[in-house]
């Protein structure tokens, strides 16, 4: 034992607190800035994209246009909040759209072929949307699988099962109950025109912030993100937050059937094959972090927005969808590469 | 020298606020804790030391609840408890911090410190709408910061992970010491830290001290543990070898008792 290696007398007062921020250069400050309020990059790129393209292309800031960007993303936002939940606990949900599709195809089928009333098929759709949730949920926490494999199963499983359900056809719009195809129908704000599934959308948007933001729950969901020990060992109930991620964004999938069938008018097996990957995109480019327990639903909508603006600016400057594509991949990197970056805030 | 009733200041009349009496635990056929005694009196800072293997972990373990002892005895300030789980002990009163510090780097200190035991708005907005109450909680986790001598952390709506590494560490101590518990563990504080950082924490530890909250202190560290503790229990093969005090020996001695060559 090392006698000698006396520790020093304590520190002389506490003069510790210069040592609290990382506050030595410009750029240190902003990341720091960036870092507390992660859907700020996010609503930085927009903007700039919103003025961009609005210089290059006269129509794209008319209000129509605009009307039509919303109602493009609606779908794919409101997928985003299922898949932020998930990923802000260190998971990720390549399921979503197919839970999505599922949940469509039995709200149309129960409807149309079983004659059942509007209410009674949305229920039904809650039902394979929580069902769904459960079974993720449950392989998550009970086989402690990694939740990319167990979603990567659960994919081709829901899939499957859509086809085999559905025998492979679409199910029209005008065949169903009015209040299956209402999310697609738009009333005027001024000289615009808004559909019901954009307001849904929103709301549940709004709902969503305020339940991670304000409530133990939310706070407890970035915890086991963040480091699930950690929360364990605060006396966090691990397995039921997970649980309760799962079901909740098997909810919010329900919901985004009934938009879904809204905004095609129609309930088809095969839409939405890209819906899985490009929610997680929006996640990205919204600043929430892979890793877990960083970001907000606010960043993932700005992030929804962001594709469906560069998507519609891209095509109006009369460029191939090629280049569209092109675009998007390019976002998701600098995205995570700033995600990167922000969480080297800690010195 | 007598080295096993050395008292410190500490008048043995004081009733201690825990107490374990010839615990025992075996693990199949090794011996854990082979009857081991240990009393810890209000406002003392306990160090436990002892080899790789001499039983410290396992005695901590039985202390907070994480094992269950085979046998022996455990009371909180004369009740007896038996403890099975961690929020048993935790439920009595006693804290641990452990190792691999449980904090969550991204949310700020005051969640932190209310983690897992959040505080609701009153009124329907918290009944009904379950709305966390959060400026009373950066309110209350200020005072008990203020309260625990905790001058370290200024923001407590600072992300932990801004934070240096002692500071973190003061925020786990903090939870710990916090709402009331009886005794604070630490398990390891300064092991993963440099010297000044561990020097914040070992000053920490004599803040909760002089505000009477007693302290179980494990630590490999001796001229930590000489610096800051009122006595020391040393674990040798499953017993207590020896309870000493920084006054009473060396760190030569308790390094001899510890691995044997000296008997106190």
């Amino acid at each position: 034992m090392t006698q000698q290696q006396t520790a020093g007398p304590p520190a002389a007062g506490h003069d510790l607190a210069e040592e609290f921020l990382d506050r030595r250069t410009p750029l240190s400050r902003i990341r720091n800035v960036l870092h507390r309020y992660p859907a700020l990059s996010p609503a930085i790129v927009l903007l700039v994209a919103v003025i961009v393209f609005g210089l290059l292309n006269d129509r794209f800031l008319r209000v129509e246009n605009l009307s039509l960007i919303t109602q493009q993303v609606a779908v794919v936002g409101t997928l985003a909040i299922a898949q932020t939940l998930i990923i802000l606990t260190a998971g990720i949900d390549l399921s979503v759209g197919a839970v999505m599709i599922l949940a469509s195809m039995v709200v149309a089928q129960i409807a149309v072929g079983n004659g059942f009333p509007g209410p009674l098929a949305l229920l039904a759709g809650l039902v394979i949307g929580l069902a769904a949730g459960a079974f993720n949920g449950f392989l998550v926490t009970r086989f402690r699988l990694p939740p990319f494999i167990v979603t990567l199963g659960t994919l081709n499983i829901f899939i499957a099962l859509t086809l085999l359900y559905s025998g492979g056809s679409t199910v029209r719009g005008s065949s169903m109950p009015d209040l299956l195809t209402w999310t697609g129908s738009t009333f005027p704000v001024g000289p615009v025109r808004i559909s019901t599934g954009v307001v849904m959308m929103l709301l549940l948007y709004v709902a969503m912030a305020f339940i991670l933001g304000k409530t133990a729950w939310g706070r407890h969901v970035y915890a086991v993100g963040d480091d699930k020990e950690a929360a364990r060992l605060a006396g966090i109930p691990v397995n039921r937050v997970l649980m309760s991620v799962y079901l909740a964004a098997g909810a919010v999938l329900a919901i985004g059937a009934w938009i879904q069938i809204g905004r095609t008018n129609a309930a088809s097996p095969n839409a939405g094959v890209d819906l899985n990957l490009d929610s997680i995109t929006a996640v990205v480019i919204g600043g929430t972090s892979l890793f877990g327990g960083r970001g907000s639903v606010w960043g993932s909508l700005l992030g929804a927005l962001i594709v469906g603006v560069f998507r519609n600016g891209l095509s109006l400057a009369g460029l191939d969808v090629l280049y569209q594509t092109l675009a998007v991949g390019i976002l998701i990197i600098i995205a995570v590469s700033v995600d990167q970056w922000i969480r080297k805030v800690k010195s | 020298m007598t080295a096993t009733d050395v008292q410190s200041a500490k008048p043995e009349t004081r009733q201690p606020i825990l107490q374990a009496r010839n615990l025992v635990k075996t693990f199949g056929r090794v011996v854990g804790l082979d009857g081991v005694s240990l009393d810890l009196y209000p406002g003392e800072v306990l160090a436990i030391i002892g080899d790789n293997g001499a039983g410290k972990s396992t005695l901590i373990k039985c202390l907070t609840g994480a094992e269950i002892p085979d046998s022996g005895e455990l009371t909180v300030s004369g009740q007896q408890v038996h403890f099975k789980r961690p929020q048993d002990a935790r439920a009595h009163g006693i804290e641990t911090v452990y190792q691999n510090l449980a904090v969550s780097p991204a949310l700020d200190v005051a969640s932190n410190l209310f983690l897992g035991r959040e505080e609701r708005l009153p009124g329907p907005l918290g009944k009904i709408f379950r709305v966390l109450d959060t400026k009373g909680m950066r309110r209350k986790a200020k005072e008990e910061l203020t309260r625990l001598g905790i001058s370290t952390l200024q923001d407590v709506t600072v992300p932990v992970e801004n934070l240096s590494g002692g500071q973190r560490q003061a925020v786990a101590v903090a939870r710990a010491a916090a709402f009331g518990s009886k005794v604070v563990v630490l398990d390891e504080p300064t092991a993963a830290l440099g010297v000044r950082e561990s020097n914040q924490v070992l000053q920490l530890v004599r803040d909760l001290r002089d505000r009477g909250l007693p302290v179980i202190l494990i630590s490999h560290n001796m001229p930590h543990v000489f610096d800051v503790a009122d006595r020391i229990h040393i674990q040798r093969l499953g017993k207590c070898a020896a309870t000493i005090t920084p006054e009473s020996h060396s760190m030569t001695d308790a390094v001899a008792i510890m691995t044997g060559a000296a008997t106190a």
